[in-house]
């Protein structure tokens, strides 16, 4: 009964989402408020009615309904509860509901909390929203039904892939889904605004809140996705280049440019036009993204849906949206009016190079993912693009980029004087060449490009900690005076330094973990020792031992330094019983930034194994140089003028003005 | 009794699936160097029967006969080149990670410069653009306007700077 409880009000919704297309539209072109103020109550009423499907299907799952197919196929009675719970989203249907019912979650925000916005924008914005949720919502209906009854219940169900009964599956998938749907909003922004033929500095400001939160969840979703990758899969990696990464990699470069973009029009009002082609790209290469995953195009870990009727249906999804919105973009941005000018060297100067640098890293990581396939389709010759390819293609273009970094937010609005910005920076050069020479002294020249890439990261974050130190003249003042100003300061210069910083803090990570490692693989009799970095890492012993859904050999390790244990660490090899499929569960200590990192492999009879034993040096700023970025939009999103939104009578701007020029 | 069930459980399970580890301790080489070249060289071959990974992260059996495969020709004496010619002679161009730079992969090497080629054009385009026009304004409106507009456009001009900063 709950279950076509949570079907009907699937229909019922997909119903509602076509009231929501038209009315408010037609009302927003014909200045109607009574079809205007539709919007608002439907799209609230629609995020309730996703929400009973989505209570629905959970419920199915903590019940272990195996009437259901959706549970059948993706589920265990012996499944812990919370893999019980976070399964509802590990398996193509649910997860595609989850997509639908954050689409309708973000339509819900903007209606509720969308009163300052003007009403035909409102409207036009939350129809948009409606064409895209309804198209998701016939999606689930048509080719994807989670609520699907199996006519004779089998008494167990096939348990969920195991690689996906992790703790990280309960994060990863939402935080990125969030991040993904969020841009929608963005999307529904720029073809309303597309529709009515009106951008401006406003719809700038309205829409950047809606970007930060979307890039905010994004950048958490894919750091959160690239450690469960390191711990989970049991290689050591942390980054893949995966067509699957690669499809949540492609929305947040696009996403980071239309942050920095943004920025522009809402100061200056100059790049609009690209501006909101960009809020496009950025939701189609999401649309993409989810494309890439659920057609089984590209199939992975993450791929568990292989199924050709639903490939066929999400591109015809994506063509109707992507086409239909850069066919409205083509028509009507030439009626956009373009404003303010500046000069190359300035802060918009700046943020034009970031932008160029960031969508030409994405096209390279966009044509490298799909070319194999293109290739395949036209020549029939298979090739394949993997890490080593982007590594050479991707990183070069993040060098200059990063250069440029601490650059930007020093420049001056309209005209700036590079000189004047280079001598703000000269501690920050100096610390890097300080950090770069120290490490060519450690490590000798057998590394060259290491110390580099050392002080590239110490020069990313020096530069921003000294932009904002030399903005509030903090030591021409004092601290006390200084100290002061800085809190002063408006949230947006707060996210730009810390966004910044942890760009420095993940570049930092990555470039002395690939670097450093140290790696040691043996065959480990137990009392065995190996030393890895200075750390003696003994092999106790290994036991099997018996979990709810698997049976696993446990090896037991210790880890000592000159004789004083540091840890002991507990690697394991599962084998989830219902699926006859075995993981890795690698052994992790963290030592300050630091962490040793333990995988079992094969037995070799006698109580030998072969053991991985790796010291990966300062690999946890990876992804804590991501939580620091994300940290920063939310400094971003606190700023007062943003969150207010609207644009402030006269009185008070002039008021606001000075403190912010500061 | 039930311990050593579940180890005969484990080891039968273990024995049915066996999953190979990545570069296990046996196909190490002795001569250290040699080992790192097969590394690197591992590092940019593909486990064909797996999903984008390289060789030397895969536990696919194909995986480690390709592995000990690129040893053996290292000790045999082959150069990088030829071990990477033997397999792609082998296995097609398939096996690489990084294709080779040929007409049929000019694009996809070419995509990043030819973006960011295109993107230097089109902003070089913009500002010739804008300075041709704020040229065409410096030289027309002075005809235009009065001395005193002069002044009160000037004015203005200066406010709205003002206004804008910030």
């Amino acid at each position: 009964m709950i279950v076509e409880l949570g079907h009907y009000a699937l229909v019922l919704a997909f119903a509602l989402t076509l009231v929501q297309c038209f009315l408010p539209l037609w009302g927003a072109l014909t200045g109607d408020d009574r079809l205007m103020a539709v919007a608002p109550p439907v799209s609230v009423t629609l995020f309730m009615l996703i929400m009973i499907s989505f209570v629905a299907l959970t419920i199915a799952y903590l019940t272990s309904d195996f009437s259901v197919l959706n549970v059948v196929q993706n589920s265990h009675s012996a499944k812990p509860f919370i893999y019980k719970f976070t399964g509802v989203w590990g398996n193509h249907e649910g997860s595609m509901l989850l997509w639908v019912l954050i689409l309708v979650f973000f339509g819900a925000l903007v209606g509720v909390f969308g009163g300052n916005l003007p009403k035909d924008l409102k409207a036009a914005t939350l129809a948009v929203q409606a064409w895209v949720t309804g198209g998701f919502i016939l999606f689930l209906l048509a080719t994807s039904n989670p609520f699907a009854r199996v006519a004779n219940p089998p008494l167990e169900g096939a348990d969920l892939n195991p690689i996906l009964q992790d703790i990280g599956l309960a994060i990863h998938p939402p935080l990125l889904y969030v991040g993904y749907v969020g841009f929608s909003i963005t999307f529904s922004f720029a073809v309303a605004a597309l529709i009515l033929g009106r951008t401006d500095a406003a719809w700038a400001r309205w829409v950047r809140p809606w970007t930060l939160l979307a890039w905010c969840f994004l950048t958490l979703g894919i750091a959160m996705g690239s450690y469960w990758a390191y711990y989970e899969l049991g290689w050591g990696g942390w980054w893949f280049w995966d067509p699957v990464e690669n499809a949540s990699f492609m929305p947040w470069l696009a996403g980071t440019a239309l942050l920095h973009s943004a920025i522009v029009m809402e100061k200056r009002e100059a790049l609009k036009i690209w501006t909101v082609l960009l809020a496009i790209f950025t939701f189609s290469l999401s649309l993409l993204g989810t494309f890439l995953v659920r057609s089984g195009v590209l199939t992975s870990v993450h791929a568990f849906a292989t199924d050709p009727a639903r490939g066929v249906f999400i591109l015809g999804l994506l063509v109707f949206f992507i086409g239909g919105s850069l066919a409205l973009y083509a028509w009507r941005a030439p009626m956009l009016k373009q404003g303010g000018l500046f000069a190359p060297i300035s802060r918009e100067g700046g943020l034009v190079l970031n932008n160029l640098f960031l969508t030409a890293a994405c096209a390279a990581v966009f044509v490298g993912t799909l070319y194999p396939l293109a290739l395949d389709a036209v020549t029939g010759e298979k090739i394949s693009v993997g890490a080593p390819f982007f590594n050479l293609t991707f990183g070069p273009l993040m060098i200059p980029l990063l250069l440029a970094v601490p650059f930007g937010p020093i420049l001056a609005w309209k005209r700036g004087d590079l000189l004047a910005a280079s001598q703000r920076l000269y501690v920050a050069f100096g610390l890097a060449l300080v950090f770069t020479l120290f490490t060519f002294w450690l490590w000798g020249m057998e590394k060259v490009l290491a110390p580099l890439g050392v002080g590239l990261a110490v020069w990313v974050m020096a530069g921003a900690v000294s932009e904002i130190v030399t903005r509030v003249k903090f030591f021409e003042i004092g601290p006390k005076r200084g100290f002061a100003r800085l809190v002063g300061l408006p949230g947006s210069a707060w996210g730009t330094v810390v966004a910044h910083f942890g760009v420095g803090v993940t570049v930092l990570g990555i470039v002395t973990a690939s670097a450093f490692q140290e790696e040691r693989i043996e065959t480990m009799r137990p009392g065995d020792t190996v030393e890895v970095s200075g750390y003696q890492v003994t092999f106790d012993g290994a036991a099997p031992r018996r979990g709810p859904n698997y049976v696993e050999e446990v090896g037991h390790f210790t880890i000592r330094q000159g004789g004083v244990l540091v840890t002991e660490l507990d690697p394991s090899k599962r084998v989830y019983t219902a699926r006859q499929m075995p993981t890795t569960e690698a052994g992790i200590h963290t030592i300050g930034f630091s962490q040793i990192y333990l995988s079992m492999g094969e037995s070799r009879g006698d109580g030998a194994i072969d053991v991985r034993v790796y010291f990966k040096p300062l690999i946890t700023l990876i992804w804590i140089g991501c939580v620091i970025m994300s940290l920063g939009a939310v400094f971003s999103m606190a700023d007062r003028r943003l969150r207010i939104g609207a644009p402030k009578p006269a009185s008070r701007r002039k008021t606001a003005q000075p403190a912010a020029a500061e | 009794m039930f311990l050593k069930c579940l180890t005969a459980l484990f080891l039968f399970l273990s024995v049915l699936i066996a999953p190979a580890q990545a570069v296990a301790p046996d196909e190490v080489l002795d001569d250290p160097a040699l080992e790192a070249r097969a590394r690197a060289l591992s590092a940019e071959l593909r486990c064909m029967v797996c999903q984008n990974q390289s060789i030397d992260d895969s536990d696919a059996p194909l995986a480690k006969d390709l592995r000990v495969l690129v040893r053996e020709r290292l000790v045999a004496g082959d150069s990088d080149g030829q071990v990477i010619d033997y397999l792609v002679s082998r296995y097609g161009e398939f096996v690489l990670l990084k294709p080779k730079f040929a007409w049929h992969t000019f694009f996809l090497w070419a995509a990043g410069p030819i973006a960011l080629i295109a993107g230097l054009i089109a902003i070089g385009l913009a500002l010739r653009k804008r300075s041709q026009l704020m040229q065409q304004l410096a030289t027309s409106s002075p005809s235009k306007l009065s001395d005193e507009e002069e002044e009160r456009l000037n004015a203005l001009l200066k406010k709205s700077d003002r206004d804008e900063t910030g």
